[in-house]
Parts: structure tokens; sequence; C-alpha cells
């Protein structure tokens, strides 16, 4: 069977979701979304004692392997329960160390990163630069063997959460050039990094980031000097998969709730499901979710095995628009079949509405896909 | 819009718009358009501007207050105060309560309540949601038992707007049983909001804004001098208002002033090193909403002229309803969109340190503007009344 879950997913997908279902009940997240650090501590252990943060992890480096299918059901189990933990942000920064990284790096940061004892974030957007991944300005100059970092990053998801920072800076090149990118290593704590932390629309944290004349070692650099672009676009393409995973997993929850909603909430004498004209809202809306499961395999597929790029980027836009598109028409639709109830902070399905609506404009907006598809040619 | 005005109308818009000029306190503007939360004194501030210049209840018979203008006249008056960023009208005491006191009032209740409504004295909420009767408001249980010459009042209404901020709340109760025709045994009453019994809980939004509550009566006592038109007839004093004639259900000027917004923050933000309102994608989104308002201004006008001149069918106000609804949220949703990664993080309510960025307030705002479709009648509601009242389909 080519698209179900094998057993050992499926296995690994019931422990996820006992895990939620008993330590992330809506109560229970919304501690956590208030509290200072804005993730806990004890469930990321959980994720950890689960072996959820070595998916995508050789074995050498003490992971479980896999790629994103393997780690999608997990996603979906995510997606279900808002978790607001920090994993997509800290497995799309590891992925950047596993496939760039030299040995000395992926020695000693991805057996952390698989234990849970290291958070990594990604320092990638830049004030304007929208989700152009080549727009970055951020200055990377030689120095005594090591570099001095100069530049603003903006939007960094989880960016307070983390131990480690990878951070994108220019060695070469102008502004947008595909060359001359490179990675670096940044400890947040070094002295002129300052970040600014504030909370997202759908209770996560995100931080900007301000450089000023950070040094770093050689051995910071991930990878070679110069030639990043094409690692951040796969990395990127990768949290793009995992993320439509995630889709799948929000709006299943949302249309469990709606569909619930219209065979309980009576109006005229009747369960409002009994009303045509919100039946078939429901339909489009479960037709929405089978589309995007069909995506989302799509999109973890092809960043697992296709090695054409532009085909690659191709389908992992194509898989974005129409979770874009699904994500903004199934949260809009379980708000409006709730009625009020639907606009409270006290229900769910509010929060599975805000999830969505990050979720669309995550790693690119539809109009962003709707372009790289377009124009993503050999 | 100029085209479609006739020179009367235009002069009459020009005073509008230089009164507003020199007497929209800038303070009140600037809250409005960098969509910070309004207080009380907000409203009322602006009211009170109104009210002392004669213009805060156009609609009101001129004995009473209002201004005679014709209903072109009010229209043009509306769609400039939501250009310019005045607050809105609160509906509850001016556009709904005066209405009802108007139509049904006794002449007690008249000389009490409409000059204070009118001046702002009081500030009024609408008490006609329960837990189980939105849509189907006529299923309402809240008890109103009558023991001389006072109501008590038993029960519950939700997502009652502005309730926490009101001195009175106007209630749609049950005096009677629920008979074969559950519209029948439904009282209209005006109920002190000091009185013993009531509680107000606040219900949170998801944008994490506070302007709905849930109130609680318990062993509430209303005098029976409070309730309007006669005991069991509230259902009449309801449907005249929902059918009153009203101008502004399409907020086309608010909705101009947004677009004309967002064009201005799509220009500055930034896409491949050029303005995101040079993308031809982002534009071609802007251009559809741009024709969309186009078309529902016309629509707004020619609805106007068929009402002034009695051609009503029944279903304007849904269908303006509906339009007008649609593009306010195309509006925030373009909005958000238009900030790109940075729409993700959220300015709280309160925060004016980022007061003159309003990035911040976008995607809250994005999620405030879902209850448009949802209020006032919800829109398949809308699309219910257009499909009995104009095309006659079976129920
Ligand atoms: C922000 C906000 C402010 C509000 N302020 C006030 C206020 O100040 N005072 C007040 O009294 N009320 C207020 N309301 C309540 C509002 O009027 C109700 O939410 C509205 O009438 C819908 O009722 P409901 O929420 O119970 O949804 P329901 O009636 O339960 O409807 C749920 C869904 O079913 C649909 N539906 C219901 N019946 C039908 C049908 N026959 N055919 C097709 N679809 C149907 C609805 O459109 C909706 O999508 C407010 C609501 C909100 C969200």
């Amino acid at each position: 069977m080519k698209f179900a879950c094998d057993e050992e997913q499926s296995l690994l997908a019931d422990s996820v979701r006992r895990l939620l279902a008993h330590d992330y009940g809506f109560e229970a997240r919304r501690e956590i979304v208030t509290s200072t650090t804005g993730y806990s501590a004890s469930v990321w252990k959980a994720f950890a004692d689960l072996g959820l943060l070595g998916l995508g992890i050789v074995l050498e480096h003490g992971g479980f392997g896999g790629g994103a299918l393997a780690c999608a059901p997990v996603l979906e189990a995510f997606g279900e329960a808002l978790v607001v933990e920090p994993y997509l942000a800290t497995v799309t920064a590891a992925q950047l160390v596993a496939r760039g990284g030299t040995t000395a790096q992926r020695e000693t940061i991805l057996p952390r990163v698989v234990e849970g004892t290291l958070r990594l974030a990604f320092a990638q957007t830049e004030p304007g630069a929208r989700y152009d991944l080549a727009e970055v300005s951020t200055l990377a100059r030689a120095s005594g063997g090591g570099y001095v970092i100069d530049g603003q990053k903006c939007a960094i998801v989880h960016g307070s959460c983390a131990d480690l920072l990878v951070v994108s800076a220019r060695t070469s090149g102008q502004v947008r050039d595909p060359t001359g990118i490179s990675l670096f290593l940044i400890d947040p704590r070094a002295n002129g990094v300052t970040m600014r932390s504030s909370r997202t629309l759908d209770g996560l944290r995100i931080a900007d980031l301000s450089l000023a004349g950070v040094q770093v070692a050689a051995e910071a650099l991930v990878g070679s000097a110069g030639s990043a672009l094409p690692l951040i676009e796969s990395v990127v393409d990768y949290a793009t998969a995992l993320l439509c995973a995630e889709a799948v997993g929000a709006i299943a929850s949302a249309n469990a709730a709606t569909l619930d909603y219209l065979k309980t909430r009576r109006q005229f004498g009747a369960p409002i499901g009994s009303f045509q004209a919100l039946q078939h809202r429901m339909v489009d809306m479960v037709i929405s979710h089978e589309q995007v499961k069909s995506m989302a395999w799509l999109a973890c597929t092809s960043v697992d095995s296709e090695r054409d790029e532009v085909k690659r980027k191709r389908m992992v836009s194509a898989a974005k628009v129409k979770v874009a598109e699904a994500a903004r028409h199934v949260s809009q639709e379980s708000v409006q079949l709730h009625g009020g109830m639907g606009m409270s902070d006290e229900l769910k399905i509010s929060h599975t509405f805000r999830r969505l609506t990050m979720i669309a404009q995550l790693c690119g907006d539809a109009n962003h896909h709707l372009e790289r598809f377009t124009h993503s040619k050999r | 819009m100029d085209l479609d005005y006739s020179p009367d109308e235009l002069a009459f818009r020009d005073l509008v718009r230089t009164w507003l000029r020199a007497n929209l306190p800038a303070d009140l503007r600037d809250k409005v358009t960098h969509y910070r939360s309004l207080v009380r004194d907000d409203y009322l501030r602006w009211q009170r501007i109104l009210a002392a210049k004669g213009w805060v209840a156009p609609a009101w018979p001129t004995e009473w207050g209002g201004t005679g203008w014709s209903i072109m006249q009010r229209h043009i008056f509306e769609e400039e105060c939501g250009y310019a960023g005045a607050p809105p009208i609160v509906p509850f005491g001016l556009l709904m309560c005066g209405p009802v006191l108007i139509k049904f009032g006794s002449a007690a209740q008249k000389q009490h309540f409409l000059p204070r409504i009118y001046r702002g004295d009081d500030f009024w909420c609408q008490g006609y949601s329960e837990p189980g009767s939105g849509s189907d408001l006529a299923s309402l249980r809240m008890a109103a038992v009558r023991k001389g010459d006072h109501y008590v009042l038993n029960g519950q209404k939700i997502w009652t707007t502005f309730a926490h901020m009101a001195d009175w709340i106007f209630c749609l109760v049950r005096t009677g049983a629920e008979s074969d025709r559950r519209q029948d045994g439904i009282s209209f009453l005006l109920v002190d909001m000091k009185s013993p019994g009531i509680t107000v809980r606040p219900l949170v939004l998801m944008d994490g804004g506070h302007e709905v509550n849930e109130v609680f009566f318990d062993e509430v006592k209303v005098p029976v001098a409070n309730r309007v038109h006669e005991e069991g007839k509230g259902w009449t004093v309801a449907k005249y208002l929902l059918g009153h004639e009203r101008t502004n259900t399409a907020r086309l000027g608010t909705s101009m002033r947004e677009f004309e917004t967002l064009k201005a923050y799509a220009a500055r933000q930034r896409k491949d090193g050029r303005p995101l309102s040079d993308d031809p994608r982002f534009c071609d989104q802007v251009a559809r909403l741009e024709i969309e308002l186009l078309a529902l201004s016309i629509t707004n006008l020619r609805f106007l002229e068929a009402i002034i001149s009695g051609r009503s069918n029944g279903a304007e106000a849904s269908i303006l309803k509906i339009k007008g609804t649609e593009i306010q949220q195309t509006l925030t949703e373009l909005m958000m969109q238009a900030a790109g990664p940075s729409m993700q993080a959220i300015a709280s309510a309160d925060d004016t340190a980022a007061a003159d960025d309003i990035t911040g307030a976008l995607a809250r705002r994005y999620c405030n503007y879902r209850k448009t479709t949802i209020y006032a009648g919800s829109n398949e509601i809308q699309r219910n009344i257009i499909a009995k009242q104009m095309l006659g389909l079976p129920s």
C-alpha cells in the first residue's frame, strides 16, 4: 500500500495521540501557551522519549532515519491537538545541519537534538524579503580566521526557545543573488545578538533578531561558504511538506468539530445539520480535506525521493497552494457554521482557525507558491 | 463616486466633509484608522459632538431631533463619516431602541428615554440572543413573570455586545407560554443594568478582545412601565426593527477608507525589492476587490432609489448585508496577506508602542471580522430571507 502508513508509523502515531490526549487537552494547552517560555519542557521530553526528535536523522547520529513521510503522521497528530512546542522549528534547522553540516557539527549537534536537550531555530527571513529565500542581505565578513556578522532577521518561528540558531548570511554577492549565501551556527547568547520575541496569533512565539558585529569562529560555518541556497530551498521544502501534513490533522479536527456541531446544535426545532444549505458546505469541507491528504502525501514523497530539483519545487508548491486554499476554506467555514460559538476563545475551533490561518501563510503563501509553480523551469 | 450624485447631493457631501474635517477629533480618528480598541468614552465623545451639531440621529422625526434629511442625504452622511474614520455609531440606542420607542413607546417612555439616547446619557446594549436561540430567535426562553407592577426576570442572554459598558439593555423575554405560534408570548422590555440580580460575564473572542458578554438574570425586577408595546407583542417590535429602513447596511464609507489603507499599506511592503503593489498577483486581488466595491456602491444606490420610490422587493437589506460583509472580510484578509511573514506576530490589543504600525493588528482584525457574517442575521439566514421574500421559494 502506497498511501497508507505502515505498521510502525501507525503505532508511533497512536502513541503520539495517546500522549496528546493525556497531556495536551484544551486547558493544558492554554497553560502552555500563556507560560513564560511558550512550550512545555515535560512535553518536549516526552517527544524525545517517543523518538519523535530522531525522525529524519540517521542512526549514526542517534536518530531513527526516515524522511518527511515517516514524520507526517506525527505532524498530523500535532495538527489535531494544536501542539505549540518548537518541533517543526527544531527538526527543520536540524535538517540544515544533517544535510549541510560538517562531520563535527553533525556529531555534536544532532545527538543532542534527538535526546531533546538542544532546541534549534532557523533565522532566515529578513524584513521586506517576504518569502524569497535568496533575499539575504545579512552580511558575514571573514575576519581573523572567523566571521563577523551584521544584519536583521525577522519572523523566526520559535526563535526565543532556541539554544542554537542557524542563520543565513551573505559571504559574497548582492541581495537576491542565488550564490553567495552561507549558513552559520550562532549562540543566541553571544555578544551582539539581540532577540525580540512576540506571540503569534496561533499561540506560538516568534522573534526578530538583530546581529551587530557578532563574531563567530570558522567552525560556525555550516558546510562550505557561498553555496547554501539549494540546501535552504530543499530544507524549506521539507518543512513545507511537514506543514502540509500538520494541515491534514488541523483540518480533520476542524471538520470533526463542525460535523459534531451540525448534528448537535438545534435551531428551528431541528439539528442545523438537517439544513441542506449547511450539508453541502460540510461536504465541501470534507472534499477539501481529501484533497489536502493527497497533496500532503505528494509533498512528502517529493521531498523524500524526487531527485529532480525543479520537479520537487513544483510539486511542493502545488501542494502548498492547495493546502493554503483548503486551510482558508475549512477554517472560515468551520467558524461560520459554529455561529457565535465559532468566534469564542473558549472553544477549540477558534484556535484551530488561527493555526490554519497561519499554516496558509507559513513557508510561503498561495501567491508565492503559485508563482514558484509557474516559474520553476529547467 | 462623483458621477452618481446630483449637484445638490455633491454640495451636501462637501458640507458634511468640511464639517467632519473640522470636528472629528484627530485622536479618535487615529484610534479608528490604526485599529486600536475604542472605549465607552470614545464612542460617547463622538456621539456628543454629533448631538451638539444636531446630526446624531438623522433618521429620527424632527420633533425628536432628526435632521429631516432625505434617504440619499443620510446615505451620504454615513458614507462620509465612515470614510473620514469617525468612530462607528453604537447602534443599540440610536438606531435600535430609539426607533422602537418612536414607533411603539408610550409618551412617558419617549419623554424619558429619547432625549437621553440622543445626548448619549445612557449607553445601551441589545439582549436578544440566548444560548439556545440564535438564528431561531423566536425560540427564546428567558422568563419574565408578572408580579403586580413588576416583571421578574430569570434566564440568560449571550453575545451581548458592550453589556460591560452599558447602562441599559433592551431585551426580548417570554411573558407567555410558547403556543402554536412561537412568536406569541414574547415581550420587549427595557432593563436598567444596575438592577439587582444582573451579572455580566465577559466572553473573550478569538482575537483576544472583549466586546461581547453573557448576561445572567436572577430574579431581576423590572417595572411593567418599562415594557414597550403590548405584552406578548414583542415580536412585532423586533420585526419592525429588522425591517427598519437602514441606510448603512453595506458600510461602504468604511470599506472605501479601508481599501485606501490597503493600497497604501501594500505600497509600503516590499516584494522582490519592489513595492508589493507592483506584484501582478497581488494587484489582481486588489483590483477584484475594487470592482466588488464599485458594484456594491452602485447596487446600494439603485436599492436606495427603489426604496425611495416604493419599489422595494424586501430583500435589499439582505443583499447589501451579504456583499458588504464579504467585502469587509476580504479587506482584512488582503491586508493580513500584504504583511507577509510579519503578520504572524500580534501586538496586544492595548499595545501603544506599536501604535503607528498597524501590522500587529492585522491578523487579529482578520479573526475579529469573521463575526460580520455571523451577527445581525447570519449570511445564511439572509439568504433564506432572499429565497423566501424575493423569490417566493417554499420553506
Ligand atoms: C461578535 C458578535 C456580537 C454579537 N452581538 C449581539 C448583541 O449585541 N445582541 C444579541 O442579541 N446578539 C448578538 N450576537 C449574536 C448573533 O446575533 C448570533 O450569533 C446570530 O444570530 C447567530 O446565532 P448563533 O450564534 O446561535 O448561531 P446558530 O443560529 O446556532 O447558527 C449556527 C450556524 O447555522 C446556520 N443556520 C442556522 N439556521 C439556519 C437555517 N435555517 N438555514 C441555514 N443555515 C442556518 C447559521 O447561519 C450558522 O452558520 C452577536 C454575535 C457575535 C458573533
